[in-house]
């Protein structure tokens, strides 16, 4: 959470400063508000939080499984005729699906509040112009697309980091391998998908 | 009973086990020995269907678990409880909880009964009011306790123990020796343990099975395999450096 807080309310900050520089050139600085909505909840949102939550929770999530996995603690489970899958990776994939949509709204809150104090606070935009604006600009589509998008990378995430824990190789070189493995994955694909997901619901 | 018959597996060309065949009858228990590395985990994964044989078959009670789906393996495995060699206990449970896990998951004993009979398997393992304990801050030889008990909470028909005292002091290797004889008077499983631990296994067992270049070269009563005239199963026993075991 501190994590996403974090990156959200900077994202915010950073993107107010640079839509500012490049709305003033066009003189259509009371758009800043309406701008850094449409690009933290259509974009920045769910692909940062997506990047963070794997470095983070993602990596964790490999190493615990693979651990698990190495020290017979999978093969426990299923002597006890449970089904591993079951136990340790459907739970998983639920509570990233209900909690990624979460973190983004959390991420998009933040990151619009990190933008008013910069774009209001610092760089003299009113308050009035920069809710207003965003209030007119966004519409349902908007938070819909990053709904998908961020359902879409929770799946991405927790699949990829639970099977790369789940099928790890030997000793704690091989967890160390599958948790490297499964962050760089889950980034790539997380920018790929963000790509063709973005084309279809443009 | 189980019954192994010809049983083969190789891992990426190199051939582990090379037509294996043993029987255990019911509430016997017979010891595996062989040298480290020589199939004898590989074995135990094959019974308890983690395993799959390129070839062979093995039977409990009858039934050729090799042949089966996951579902009618899991029936046979309702009727296993296994030691793991490192214990396998669950990191993110406490003692009770991973002794409880099986009866949670499996049964539909009360809370009351639960708590009774993990209560009743501490003591029996010599760990009573270690229940709030986590696995990390268990000594190798209590975790192996903690693991017995999972193991026979169950009160399985068969028990696999893996390697039950390896990494522990004599003492403690002892303790555990005295808890799987007097689990076994109690509950009457079948037992197979794989160990090397001679010649203080054989006082517990009623049968040794010696596994070698992937198959059993010897079987017999402790007093047998003690008075063998087999050069590989005599270097094992005295544990000689010289002899037909090459390293």
């Amino acid at each position: 959470m501190l994590v996403i807080l974090l990156t959200g309310s900077f994202t915010g900050m950073v993107l107010a400063l640079q839509l500012f520089y490049i709305l003033r050139k066009f003189g259509s600085e009371a758009l800043l508000g309406a701008g850094i909505a449409l690009s933290l909840i259509r974009e920045l949102g769910p692909v940062l939080s997506a990047l963070m939550v794997t470095g983070r929770a993602g990596s964790a999530l490999t190493a615990e499984i693979g651990m698990m996995k190495i020290s017979e603690q999978i093969d426990a489970l299923t002597a006890m005729a449970l089904n591993p899958i079951r136990y340790l990776i459907v739970p998983n994939i639920v509570a990233a699906l209900i909690v990624f949509p979460l973190l983004v709204a959390i991420f998009d809150v933040i990151g619009i509040f990190g933008g008013y104090l910069v774009g209001v606070e610092v760089l003299g935009i009113s308050s009035g112009t920069y809710f207003s604006l965003m209030e007119d600009y966004v519409v349902m589509e908007d938070i819909m697309v990053g709904l998908y998008k961020s359902v879409s990378f929770g799946l991405i995430v927790s699949w990829i980091c639970c099977y790369k824990g789940f099928y790890t190789g030997y000793g704690a070189a091989g967890v160390s391998k599958s948790t490297t493995e499964a962050v760089v994955l889950c980034s790539i694909l997380i920018l790929i998908w963000d790509y063709f997901l973005g084309a279809i619901l443009l | 009973m189980i019954e192994i018959i010809d049983l083969h597996k190789s891992f990426n060309g190199q051939k582990v086990l090379n037509g294996v065949n043993l029987k255990i009858a019911e509430k016997e228990i017979v010891t595996i020995m062989g040298i480290s590395g020589c199939g004898k985990s590989v074995l135990i994964k094959h019974i308890i269907g983690l395993l799959m044989p390129d070839k062979g078959s093995i039977s409990i009670e009858g039934v050729d678990i090799t042949r089966l789906d996951t579902k009618e393996l899991d029936k046979i495995r309702e009727r296993l409880g296994v030691l793991f060699q490192g214990g396998a206990l669950f990191d993110s449970l406490t003692v009770y909880g991973n002794i409880a896990f099986p009866l949670r998951e499996k049964t539909k004993l009360s809370k009351g009964e639960i708590r009774d009979r993990v209560m009743n398997a501490l003591e029996d393992v010599g760990l009573k009011g270690m229940g709030k304990k986590y696995p990390g801050e268990l000594s190798g030889g209590m975790k192996k306790r903690v693991a017995v008990a999972r193991a026979l909470i169950s009160e399985p028909a068969i028990v696999l123990f893996d390697e039950p005292t390896t990494g522990l002091d004599p003492i403690i290797a002892s303790s555990i020796h005295v808890l799987i004889k007097s689990t076994h008077k109690k509950y009457g499983y079948t037992g197979v343990v794989i160990s090397h631990e001679v010649p203080k296994i054989f006082e517990i067992t009623d049968k040794v099975a010696m596994l070698h270049n992937g198959i059993i070269i010897e079987v017999g009563t402790p007093e047998e395999i003690q008075n063998s005239t087999n050069l590989i199963v005599r270097q094992f026993i005295t544990g000689s450096h010289e002899g037909p075991i090459e390293y």
